[in-house]
């Protein structure tokens, strides 16, 4: 037995990679309360400070403090660089120096260039020769592909922010496996694969298998060299507490190093530590302030994730995301709370260093969790509005209990599973292509195939429906298309060689589409179906306007008029996106989240049948439509949570602002009363909310007056992610803002 | 039978102990100078109608949320210019072990027939009461609310007499009712009441309703009123012992 194995309880992970089976045997499970915690030792003070401080410079310079334009990024392209290597007991940069944006080429050279040029650095001419002339890139082999029909699709937007011209991401691999089995287990168990791969007919299925088995086995060979140039030997496994925190991070820092995915997340991690800590404190080799110190400067690495991104992508995505995502939190199979005093740890970095976007912290939420552990998340959430909460209970069904959120809200079984990440269609347009037969009303163009567009002056339910459903099901058919062609390109030319060597080779694949534009297709129907809607068209006989006469139900309310709407728009798409074959026969899911694309969505969008003018900002995720909330907090919250998610299985999210004097007059009552709201909202099966607790007062003086110190590291959640207020866009701030505060009189 | 609802509020966390359903009754004749709500003013009947069987069924989606202390609250308007409706909700929640408050400004309060005995009634089903004095002296509350306070300090002393559990809530207005004199009247009145009241709120005077006031087309007569500061504040929560008793 490895000597680094001492003390562990034996199991099946013992003879084969199976980390699940290893924390099963291994955790301790903390019901006690965060009185435990230790306070930030003098080095993450000293780090946190030289870290916000290159942060405000980046800030100043425009938004990014320096730019590699002559490496190719790699796993091994860079020497070892440091914040303070005195002071730093986790160590580990993307590239030479903190904050510095690393070259990424690979996912498409004109963005790479385009990121450079944006922020005033010159791209160097000879890469721009070896990635035009003599080395193809992910993002041209799309276009070389693409249809004419998936162009026009994707310039009128009723497709948006495919995976084209960026990482697709959403990968996670199992880095734990690093620290528990050292690189030379795994490179052995990837060979044994690759030597009983096939049985000798060289298919295309069996070639791809063995080409991309090897590019795995060279990207564990490539961390060993990049650890050992940061003096560190991960052949072996971790021997404590803080080297299992170094191994893992190693095997992530090699997956931001050669991925600039969307998103890049960090997965679960926590009770897998925990296990090493426990070990080490209990030896006497680590006090709690170390073991404080240690998370802390964790965190603080995956504060510090950035990528070179293009202007069009941080209007998607905006304010510099990178999905760090960090689960917490959950319930084992056994009915064990999985909740460890590292878990605490984890979250008390939104205290020791104060709060931050990332890592994207998420709280794997069941009402069996213990008290003081949802009394201590809800205390964290109503200080920082850093956190969101996604139902373990409806996860774990379908997941198992050693899943990581993978992106924003999506799960994803952790070593054993990929995603092909296919961002979203915009249903709320394609009711209006239902309406004007396929021509697109902001830009004229035909854009579906020619159908017979709606001529009465009235619009007719039934008519619209029938229409609207055949417009779906050509939507859907060109979606799926369009992705399988990105995902062989993805593979072909920009595969994810790192994180995959993490993952098992057998891997289940998802085939993540997603919706747009949700809450107002859904209110749209409700008027035309409870209203009267008249069309007003153009000289062209276009229709660019509605009246609409009456009241009508809107999605928000817990009104089952419109959340039945709701719950069928949901069914008849993804059950039309399951129609088509997928891509290395992915499993298809589908999501209702948008990021903060909902304002670029907004923009490409008309008017729409509910009242909503042209260019407005489409409600963010799965929430209802601004102002259509009227009886407050959870009559909406009941609506999301009629939303079945085994039909979303990429995630619904949810995102809510409550006035802190809206949610009780002491702290006390705040966190039992916020504890309370969650409780309820996840039994009725929702699957995620986002709580942000401040008042409008606070958002509209952040936007006036960003430089005030307090308002530096001012973080929100929006839509399945959080950011710093003031690194958003002007738009979006105004955005946030209007969105419905839940605050009465 | 049928009451009339001005509104419906699913996340009250700061009308009674806990997460509360807030049923806003239309109705109220009081005219007090600050009103939040004064869209709620209108006639009971002008408000949409519903069965009491369905308001509770409506509020019944929301019973998970209530935890061990949360519940129902009736708020207005004024819920006591609808005293059979009110009654009947009671009796349907209590039926159903829901915590029940009653958030009024007494207005309607009379120890005459036909008031009284079915305010007996009602008490009998309610939790909680929340009481709000306006102002100590009669003149001035005339002056403040359009209405005397002698039945209003009444109904006090009747559920202090009788043991009810009350809040009181005093909305403190600078230069209406903020003088200390004002507020020692006031204390000394709520300390009278002895055991009954659990808890004490001072609510600093806001203006979130006054664009509702514009919107309805009523002058609003404190233009000028600053909210209370903090020092202001601070004085009148020492005076009328504020918190939990």
């Amino acid at each position: 037995m490895n000597q680094e194995w001492n003390s562990f309880a034996p199991g099946d992970w013992q003879h084969e990679v199976n980390v699940s089976d290893f924390i099963r045997h291994n955790y301790t499970q903390y019901e006690g309360d965060a009185s435990f915690l230790a306070n930030a030792k003098e080095s993450t003070r000293v780090l946190w400070d030289k870290l916000q401080a290159l942060q405000k410079e980046e800030r100043a310079k425009g938004g990014v403090l320096d730019m590699d334009t002559d490496i190719v990024s790699s796993i091994t392209s860079h020497k070892p660089g440091y914040l303070d290597k005195d002071l730093e007991v986790i160590v580990g940069l993307q590239t030479d120096k903190p904050l510095k944006r690393a070259f990424m080429p690979f996912g498409g050279i004109k963005m790479a260039e385009e990121a450079c040029e944006t922020y005033g650095y010159k791209p160097s001419p000879e890469l721009h020769k070896i990635f035009t002339d003599y080395h193809k890139t992910h993002n041209q082999g799309v276009f070389d592909a693409y249809t004419p029909e998936i162009r026009a699709a994707r310039k009128n937007k009723i497709i948006t922010g495919l995976p084209d011209t960026y990482g697709r991401g959403r990968i996670v691999g199992d880095y734990r496996r690093i620290a528990l089995y050292g690189i030379d287990y795994l490179v052995s168990a990837k060979k044994a694969d690759l030597a009983n791969c096939g049985d000798g007919t060289m298919l295309p299925d069996v070639i791809r298998q063995r080409e991309e088995l090897a590019e795995q086995i060279r990207a564990l060979g490539q961390m060993k060299e990049m650890a050992a140039s940061y003096g560190f030997d991960i052949s072996r496994p971790a021997g404590n507490a803080r080297e299992a925190v170094q191994w893992l991070y190693f095997g992530y820092l090699s997956a931001i190093k050669t991925q600039n995915g969307a998103a890049m997340s960090i997965g679960r991690v926590s009770t897998f530590i925990d296990i090493y800590m426990e070990r080490d404190l209990k030896a006497g080799l680590i006090t709690e302030e170390d073991a404080q110190e240690i998370i802390d400067h964790f965190v603080m690495k995956l504060r510090m994730v950035k990528f070179a991104r293009i202007p069009s992508y941080n209007e998607l995505f905006s304010g510099d995301p990178v999905w760090a995502t960090l689960s917490i939190g959950g319930i084992g199979n056994n009915g064990r709370s999985m909740v460890t005093k590292n878990d605490y740890r984890i979250l008390h970095t939104l205290e020791t260093m104060g709060p931050s976007p990332e890592p994207n912290m998420t709280v794997l939420y069941s009402d069996r969790l213990p008290k003081n552990f949802r009394d201590y998340a809800a205390k964290v959430s109503i200080d920082t509005s850093s956190i969101q909460y996604e139902n373990d209970d409806v996860m774990r069904r379908v997941w198992g209990d050693d899943y990581s959120i993978c992106c924003c809200v999506s799960a994803t079984q952790t070593g054993k599973e990929m995603q092909f990440f296919g961002a979203r269609a915009n249903l709320a347009k394609a009711l209006l292509y239902a309406i004007n037969g396929g021509i697109d009303e902001k830009t004229r163009v035909q854009v579906a195939p020619p159908t017979a567009p709606i001529t009465s002056a009235v619009l007719k339910y039934d008519e619209v429906l029938k229409k609207y459903k055949m417009m779906l099901e050509w939507l859907a058919g060109l979606y799926v298309n369009t992705l399988n062609l990105i995902h062989y390109m993805h593979d072909k030319y920009y595969y994810e060689a790192a994180e995959m060597a993490l993952i098992d080779t057998d891997v289940r694949r998802t085939f993540a589409t997603g919706i747009a534009g949700f809450s107002h297709a859904v209110d749209s129907l409700c008027a035309i179906k409870y209203a009267k809607v008249s069309v007003i068209r153009d000289e062209d006989g276009l229709a660019v306007d509605y009246k609409i006469e009456g009241d009508f139900p809107r999605y928000g309310n817990d009104d089952d008029r419109a959340d039945d709407i709701a719950r069928w728009l949901l069914r008849e798409f993804i059950t039309l996106i399951r129609k088509h074959p997928t891509y290395r026969d992915a499993e298809p899911t589908t999501s209702i989240l948008t990021i903060t694309s909902n304002v670029v969505y907004g923009k490409a969008t008309g008017t729409l049948p509910d009242g909503r003018p042209a260019g407005e900002p489409l409600s963010p995720g799965a929430n209802p439509s601004y102002g259509a909330e009227k009886n407050g907090l959870l009559a909406s919250l009941n609506s999301v949570a009629k939303l079945p998610y085994e039909q979303a299985l990429d995630g619904i999210s949810n995102t809510q602002t409550i006035n802190p004097s809206a949610l009780g007059n002491t702290e006390e009552e705040r966190i039992q009363n916020l504890v309370q709201v969650m409780d309820a909202y996840f039994l009725k099966g929702a699957h995620h909310l986002n709580v942000n607790v401040f008042g409008t007062e606070k958002l509209i003086d952040a936007m006036e007056h960003p430089e005030k110190p307090e308002y530096a590291n001012f973080t929100i959640r929006v839509s399945g992610y959080a950011v710093k207020f003031i690194d958003l866009t002007k738009e979006q701030q105004m955005d946030v803002i209007k969105r419905t505060c839940h605050d009465h009189l | 039978m049928k009451g009339n609802i001005h509104s419906i509020e699913t996340f009250g966390c700061s009308d009674g102990p806990g997460i509360r359903y807030i049923i806003f009754l239309g109705g109220c004749r009081m005219r007090c100078k600050y009103c939040h709500n004064p869209d709620t003013w209108a006639r009971p009947d002008t408000f949409q109608s519903k069965e009491a069987a369905e308001v509770l069924q409506d509020a019944l989606r929301y019973r998970d949320y209530w935890g061990a202390k949360g519940g129902l609250t009736f708020s207005g308007g004024e819920p006591l210019l609808q005293p059979e409706f009110l009654l009947e909700l009671l009796t349907l929640a209590k039926a159903q072990n829901i915590n029940t408050c009653i958030d009024t400004a007494g207005e309607p309060f009379t120890r005459e027939a036909p008031f009284f005995p079915l305010f007996e009634r009602i008490a009998e089903k309610t939790d909680l009461f929340m009481l709000d004095i306006k102002h100590i002296d009669p003149e001035k509350h005339r002056a403040l609310t359009g209405r005397g306070n002698e039945n209003i300090l009444d109904m006090a002393r009747y559920l202090a007499e009788q043991n009810r559990p009350m809040w009181i809530r005093h909305v403190l207005v600078p230069g209406i009712n903020s003088d200390e004199a004002s507020l020692r009247a006031t204390a000394a009145f709520i300390d009278s009441l002895g055991g009954a009241v659990q808890r004490v709120d001072v609510l600093p005077y806001h203006t979130l309703g006054v664009f509702k006031w514009k919107a309805l087309g009523i002058p609003y007569e404190l233009e000028n009123v600053p909210t209370p500061d903090k020092q202001m504040l601070a004085l009148a929560k020492d005076i009328l012992r504020a918190g939990d008793r």
